[in-house]
């Protein structure tokens, strides 16, 4: 069986909630729905204080090429638009809609049945996802019509699709898959289509034999999609770990999939591109996972993008006791919350409540040179040295030991015996580098 | 700058003002002793491995060895080896306790370590004082002075052993004759190693089979090949250790000796086998060389590291004075352990194909 070359760890996977049917969050009485959540520029409102709103109708206009559409996920009246604290820790700018009803656009197709068949061209399907605000739902929230239009002079061969979920705890790509899996693979027919290819390959990893069995079945209903089981590996979801496990090439340091004519999108992704494309439906909901050693119900719950937190947690029987630490994400990359204030966005895929016992870190002790960091890092850094390095601010030494191929997976902390934060020194770091590397092409 | 940055992250942010937190109080679900959430970094899980479980391991592996140095020297091989794990640890704890007057490290199992490698490196005829002063080296210079567990250039246990080798030559050179659990311990008789009956010692070579097993003069636990390759392959299995280091000296100093042999069969008379099977090389291969703090950090370095150790130790043992050569090889490899980790790097993921 497959999976990526170089480096990796084996977390234990307390998937508590696969198998659990996805349930449909309540809708909350306010959503509060981020503007500047994804990767990219923010968001402008084209909505005023008052304005009345329907679901799916567009409540932020993307500011660039590299930005996104934000469209309501409730009806009602728009409250304000002032900052509200999301993932990342910052308040951002968010419209505040007091909710009457569920009022959806005429146009949105609410019906069950699947619908194969697609006639638009490939540039009205872009231009479909583009203006019906998708972005890649494995997390990075990158919009996806931007993957979908290469640079000039290159073309891509083929279509990855990350159906791996290799974060422990996260199920909802799994139940996705298990739930709506024709969809999915009519979302892949759909940007073969737009990309021009002929070929697509959905990787999943072995852990969810179901999904694997279900979705090889279906494709055995469509041309030129093939489903990959993987080897069970973290960081396997990673873009540059997914290409090298599935088609055995590597990205070459510092460009795009595109090098190697891969254009990858996860599992939700696509199923988002399937309900824009064929049901007309602009991204405002999604499935979040939430999940905990000690929460009672487990769930995958359908939620309408700012849903507080809270709300779902709420309907998973609350937070518990001994609770922690609560993360927005899995627990190898997710962010960890102040507060579950924050709403759902179009990069939240799960809340891990984590208990207090497992929550704080250990103690710090000497780094032993055991070389656990560099064995498990999957781009082959040193992190070790990446870590001193930044302690002693040598930012030239860090660029030269190529610290912005650094995916922040979070492998090097994982595994280090001696509770070294390697990834925290080598994430600070990168930031600095980075920075720097701009302003140097910004010179130029 | 970083850390004071670090320390804010991990301050655990107290949320008693936020609304949220008080409608779930109102609500009962959370309780009065839950006021604090940490905010800190990705990742939020840790392996579990520690410092202690690498040293725990490496200590299980030595277990055969261990046995095997009890049955063929006997009480001297259970006296050395605890004088020295016993010294190595209350030398640790009295420097950090009273000359850097920090907190002790004696619980993470790297004294001990140290301290029962250093007497696998000694005749078990050895006096207890000379033992203690060879802790004291391996503890205090090779490991405490330049800064602890993780900061030595030097392997502490070898400087110990070599520091005593050149201090007390005698002593350090004359090796108890293998009687299975031998109740004698200074008084002890004493046999020629394998190796000095090559540079001229009279006596009769042993077998290959007895080389294997262990039956023959020695250091405590160098003798049983068979013993210290079954705590090899636990290493490996619980990856402790990786195969680089000591394959590549063992397959070097196989394939370098038996180009020797090949050349002029009798000026260079014993098979690669025989230089395999005895002196500290098993042990030197296995566990002194691969010491994480003192080898290299990449497997590419590694294999120029194990195949530095490895004709470095053929050059000392043929052409030298000295009839064994394993510990000086690995110190001396310690030393270019910085310039291998800086010139040879790790495979890069989508590392640039040379045209």
């Amino acid at each position: 069986m497959k999976t990526f070359k170089m480096g990796g760890i084996h977390p234990k996977e307390y998937k508590f909630s696969a198998g659990i049917q996805i349930q449909t969050a309540s809708i909350p009485q306010q959503a509060i729905i981020p503007l500047g959540h994804y990767l990219g520029g923010p968001s402008l409102p084209v909505v005023q204080k008052g304005d009345k709103v329907k679901v799916g109708q567009m409540i932020g206009q993307a500011s660039g090429f590299v930005s996104a559409n934000v469209h309501a996920s409730v009806s009602g009246v728009v409250n304000r638009i002032d900052v509200h604290l999301d993932a990342s820790g910052y308040k951002v700018p968010s419209v505040f809609i007091d909710v009457h009803g569920d009022e959806w656009l005429e146009t949105i197709d609410k019906s069950a049945e699947i619908k194969r068949e697609c006639t638009l061209s490939s540039a009205e399907i872009i231009k479909r996802i583009s203006d019906y605000g998708i972005v890649g739902l494995g997390g990075a929230t990158f919009p996806t019509h931007v993957k979908l239009l290469p640079p000039p002079g290159k073309k891509a061969t083929i279509l990855i699709v990350n159906g791996v979920e290799c974060e422990p705890y996260l199920t909802c790509d799994h139940q996705l898959m298990i739930e709506k899996g024709e969809e999915i693979l009519v979302g892949v027919t759909i940007l073969m289509k737009a990309i021009d290819v002929k070929r697509a390959i959905v990787g999943i990893e072995n852990n969810k034999k179901d999904a694997i069995s279900l979705m090889q079945k279906l494709a055995k209903t469509f041309v030129g999609i093939e489903i990959l089981p993987l080897q069970v590996q973290y960081p396997q979801g990673g873009e540059k770990q997914l290409i090298d496990a599935a088609i055995g090439r590597q990205v070459p340091t510092g460009t795009l999939p595109i090098e190697v004519g891969a254009v990858v999108q996860n599992v939700a992704t696509l199923f988002a591109v399937y309900e824009a494309v064929q049901k007309n439906k602009p991204l405002f909901e999604r499935i979040v996972t939430i999940t905990g050693k000690s929460l009672k119900n487990h769930g995958n719950f359908l939620a309408r993008l700012g849903t507080p937190l809270a709300n779902i947690v709420e309907q998973a029987g609350g937070v518990p006791e001994d609770t922690g630490k609560i993360v927005a994400g899995g627990p190898m990359m997710g962010r960890a919350l102040s507060s579950l204030e924050v709403t759902v966005a179009k990069g939240t895929s799960g809340v891990l409540l984590i208990p207090a016992l497992e929550a704080a870190r250990k103690n710090m002790q000497n780094c032993i040179r055991c070389t656990k960091c560099v064995v498990a890092c999957p781009m082959g850094l040193e992190p070790f040295l990446l870590m001193s390095q930044s302690e002693r601010s040598m930012w030239t030494e860090m660029e030269n030991e190529r610290v912005m191929d650094c995916i922040e997976c979070g492998c090097c902390s994982f595994a280090c015996p001696s509770n070294r934060p390697l990834l925290d020194h080598i994430r600070y770091g990168k930031s600095i580098v980075g920075k720097i590397i701009r302003t140097r092409q910004a010179k130029k | 700058m970083v850390n004071q940055l670090l320390e804010k992250l991990y301050e655990p942010v107290r949320l008693k003002n936020s609304t949220n937190f008080k409608n779930l109080l109102a609500a009962g679900k959370l309780s009065n002793s839950m006021n604090k959430l940490i905010i800190s970094p990705s990742p939020h899980v840790h392996s579990g491995d520690s410092v202690w479980k690498n040293m725990r391991d490496v200590l299980i592996a030595l277990v055969p060895a261990y046995l095997a140095g009890l049955y063929f020297f006997g009480l001297g091989a259970l006296i050395i080896s605890f004088t020295a794990m016993l010294s190595c640890v209350v030398f640790e704890y009295l420097i950090q306790r009273y000359l850097i007057k920090g907190s002790t490290s004696i619980t993470d199992g790297s004294a001990l370590l140290t301290g029962l490698l250093l007497s696998f490196n000694l005749p078990s005829n050895l006096p207890v004082w000379i033992v203690i002063i060879g802790s004291l080296i391996a503890i205090g210079v090779a490991k405490m002075s330049f800064g602890g567990l993780g900061n030595n250039p030097f392997n502490p246990a070898l400087v110990g052993r070599v520091f005593l080798l050149i201090s007390f030559p005698a002593q350090m050179t004359s090796w108890p004759k293998p009687i299975p659990f031998n109740p004698a311990y200074l008084d002890a008789v004493t046999a020629a190693t394998p190796l000095a009956i090559l540079k001229g010692q009279f006596s009769e070579i042993p077998s290959t089979l007895n080389l294997f097993l262990g039956n023959m003069g020695g250091s405590m636990g160098e003798v049983s090949a068979l013993a210290l390759l079954i705590g090899f392959v636990y290493l490996l299995i619980r990856k402790t250790i990786s195969w680089h280091i000591p394959i590549s000296i063992l397959l070097t100093v196989f394939i370098f000796t038996g180009i020797l042999h090949l050349v002029n069969p009798e000026l260079f008379s014993v098979s690669p086998l025989f230089h395999l099977l005895t002196g500290g090389l098993m042990l030197g291969a296995i566990f002194m060389a691969t010491d994480y703090v003192t080898s290299p950090m990449n497997p590419r370095g590694m294999l120029i590291f194990g195949f530095g150790i490895g004709i470095i130790t053929v050059v000392i043992r043929v052409f030298g004075s000295y009839p064994e050569g394993v510990s000086f090889a690995i110190l001396i490899m310690n030393a270019f352990t910085p310039l291998i980790n800086t010139l040879v790097k790790p495979k890069r993921f989508g590392e640039a194909k040379k045209a």
